[in-house]
């Protein structure tokens, strides 16, 4: 029985994701791109999750986990040949390799894991502002040597030549992938102390849960997911270390904390939702008919707009559009206890 | 010129000193407003930042210098009015972390609409340029505003430590700080004690914004951001506890910058903000209670 509600709470997601797959198969190429995006968008909100929701740590560091992990497939990807024109000074061994599309997804993760322990090992013994403080210290520290160390990528140049290997398969795929990582966690044994420290730490710790373990293995874990997504991205799209900062940053938590933090349907209602939202204000920047009105907003709007949703919804409903639950089918007949809040 | 301290010229060190006393005055924002509500302000910066194109745009009009300042004051002060009532208010009570990412997308917020009104070009404030010339000390060349900087910082933490220590209004900051349901349980009136800390902090914003619009005078949407960032880092590091070590915090991590930025050779210095924000880390994993924080009295907790 509690597997079969197990179950119901990994359809809902899951049902979502297909839904927004295929939707994606019946609109025009162009249009596609942003349910490709949308896909992608729900994979990083997915790692983001892991550890944020479950840890209620806040981490704003994330994003360095997917540039990590861009980087790592986008320069073990791009074809040998082209190589030495767009990437000069790289390593001798990175210019010398070069990899497929799925071992370069696979690196991608391995790098933004490792890149997550050797990060979490001194940093997860912080919690609260501290904790929010550092992390966003490593996305600074990642961001500016990404910028400017030549030797393992583009430096601030934009990504060319990547194979753009992430269609609507590849990013439905990765999507269930993360969506099924993070539930498989979530229902695992470590899952469950991790949340036991979010909801009581003093409690957690009374009954033998090492806080700092917990939190370390779900930092490494969403680490490698991270850098899954990153190296999902770099295959759409061409990135620098600008599309990899700041706005990254604050459009995944936006997107985490409208859908509802701490659950992963929250998770991911939050990323199909404001990347919706995004796409059709992004189109309408360009100017779009609907209805049979012309719409043509100035560049910024999306960002207005999605700010202004997020501030809403932290004031009105803060634990988000989905309250922080997941999917539940209520037995009559029984009377259902809720624990918490 | 090289010449004395560990290497370093007097002009680095005078530089290091103005940035410092600017990011203190940042701080004291920060800290202020954190004291009273338990609230990280990230949008500070952009409250900085409308100030600037408050001074941008005077200029740009041709308005004699002090109507700028005071359109620059009038602006930043109202903003943060608004901001307090329609965010801070409804947010009030709940966890930090809501609040730090509410304010997170009120500065992504501020800065679009800024984006919107203004375009990513900016414009250029250039009514205070002349505080740029320097001032020849012995040998040593300093820039007037790093004077002026320093003064103004100086001043505004006297008057500011004379109006917590001795009115009524500080003692009633002071009471909320320390426990904001004890304080208003004997009579403190907490709308009235926020509104004024964050009037004050509004008003140092505008202070910064005008020694920022000297040291650069194009003002674009992302004015400030980077150096918000890093006073919010400066001031988690020296300790969010208390007011002065929150302000020694933002000082500390602006005379660094400074320090560091010249002493840094020129093909590494683009590594600043990392060698400054590993810094912060190293101290925040030391001292996670803050780096001037009183010891047995940490707020963050450690696991």
């Amino acid at each position: 029985m509690r597997l079969r509600a197990a179950l119901v709470q990994l359809s809902g997601p899951v049902v979502l994701v297909a839904a927004a797959a295929l939707l994606g198969t019946l609109v025009s190429h162009a249009t596609q791109t942003y349910f490709i995006n949308a896909l992608v968008n729900v994979a990083i909100v997915v790692a983001l999750y892991l550890f944020i929701g479950n840890s209620g740590v806040l981490s704003f560091g994330h994003i360095s986990f997917v540039a990590l992990g861009a980087w790592t497939a986008g320069v073990l990807s791009v074809p040998l040949s082209e190589k030495p024109a767009i990437m000069p000074q790289l390593f001798h061994f990175l210019r010398a390799t070069t990899v497929g599309n799925v071992p370069s997804l696979a690196l991608a993760a391995a790098v933004g894991g490792a890149f997550a322990l050797v990060v979490g090992l001194p940093l997860m013994r912080l919690s609260g502002l501290a904790a929010g403080i550092a992390t966003f210290a490593v996305l600074e520290i990642t961001h500016n040597v990404l910028r400017y160390w030549e030797k393992i990528g583009p430096g601030v140049t934009t990504f060319s030549s990547v194979p753009e290997t992430t269609g609507l398969l590849q990013a439905s795929v990765a999507a269930v992938i993360a969506v099924i990582a993070a539930w498989a966690y979530q229902h695992s044994r470590f899952g469950r102390l991790l949340r036991a420290t979010r909801e009581d730490p003093a409690a957690a710790r009374a009954v033998g849960v090492s806080v700092y373990r917990q939190r370390l293995i779900a930092f490494v874990l969403s680490g490698a997911l991270a850098g899954f997504a990153g190296g999902l991205y770099v295959h759409l799209l061409p990135l620098n270390t600008e599309t990899l900062y700041l706005d990254l940053t604050f459009i995944t938590l936006a997107m985490l904390v409208i859908g509802g933090a701490t659950s992963l349907l929250g998770a991911v209602v939050g990323a199909l939702a404001v990347s919706g939202v995004d796409s059709f204000l992004a189109q309408a920047e360009n100017g779009i008919h609907v209805a049979g009105v012309t719409l043509d907003f100035p560049a910024g709007t999306r960002i207005v707009v999605v700010g202004a949703l997020m501030a809403l919804v932290l004031i009105l409903r803060p634990s988000g559009i989905t309250g922080g639950r997941e999917l539940s089918i209520p037995r009559r007949g029984r009377i259902r206890i809720e624990f918490g809040r | 010129m090289i010449a004395s301290v560990l290497g370093i010229d007097w002009q680095t060190l005078a530089d290091a000193v103005g940035l410092g006393s600017i990011y203190a005055l940042m701080a004291v924002g920060i800290g202020l407003v954190f004291g009273v509500l338990r609230l990280v302000n990230f949008a500070y910066g952009q409250l900085v930042m409308a100030g600037a194109f408050a001074l941008a745009l005077s200029s740009q009009w041709n308005w004699p210098l002090w109507t700028g300042i005071l359109l620059c004051f009038a602006v930043v002060i109202v903003l943060s009015l608004l901001m307090d009532r329609l965010v801070f208010r409804p947010l009030r009570g709940q966890s930090p972390a809501v609040m730090l990412v509410a304010t997170f997308a009120v500065a992504f917020l501020l800065q679009s609409i800024a984006l919107l009104w203004f375009g990513p070009l900016g414009k250029i404030a250039t009514s205070l340029a002349f505080l740029n010339r320097p001032v020849t000390i012995g040998n040593v060349d300093i820039r007037k505003i790093t004077f002026v900087a320093t003064g103004t910082a100086v001043c505004c933490l006297v008057l500011l430590v004379l109006l917590l220590n001795r009115t009524n209004v500080g003692l009633h900051m002071r009471a909320a700080a320390m426990d904001f349901r004890t304080a208003r349980l004997l009579g403190v009136r907490a709308n009235r004690v926020i509104a004024v800390a964050v009037v004050i902090s509004g008003v140092l914003a505008a202070i910064v914004a005008v020694m920022l619009t000297v040291q650069t005078p194009l003002v674009t949407p992302d004015f400030a951001l980077d150096n918000t960032i890093v006073v919010l880092a400066g001031v988690v590091v020296g300790g969010m506890n208390r007011l002065v070590s929150a302000t020694l915090g933002g000082f500390a991590i602006g005379f660094a910058s400074g320090l560091l930025g010249g002493a840094l050779p020129t093909n590494q210095s683009q590594y600043l903000p990392s060698f400054l924000f590993a810094a912060v880390i190293l101290v925040l994993v030391i001292r996670p209670g803050g780096l001037f924080a009183r010891s047995g009295q940490t707020a963050v907790e450690r696991v």
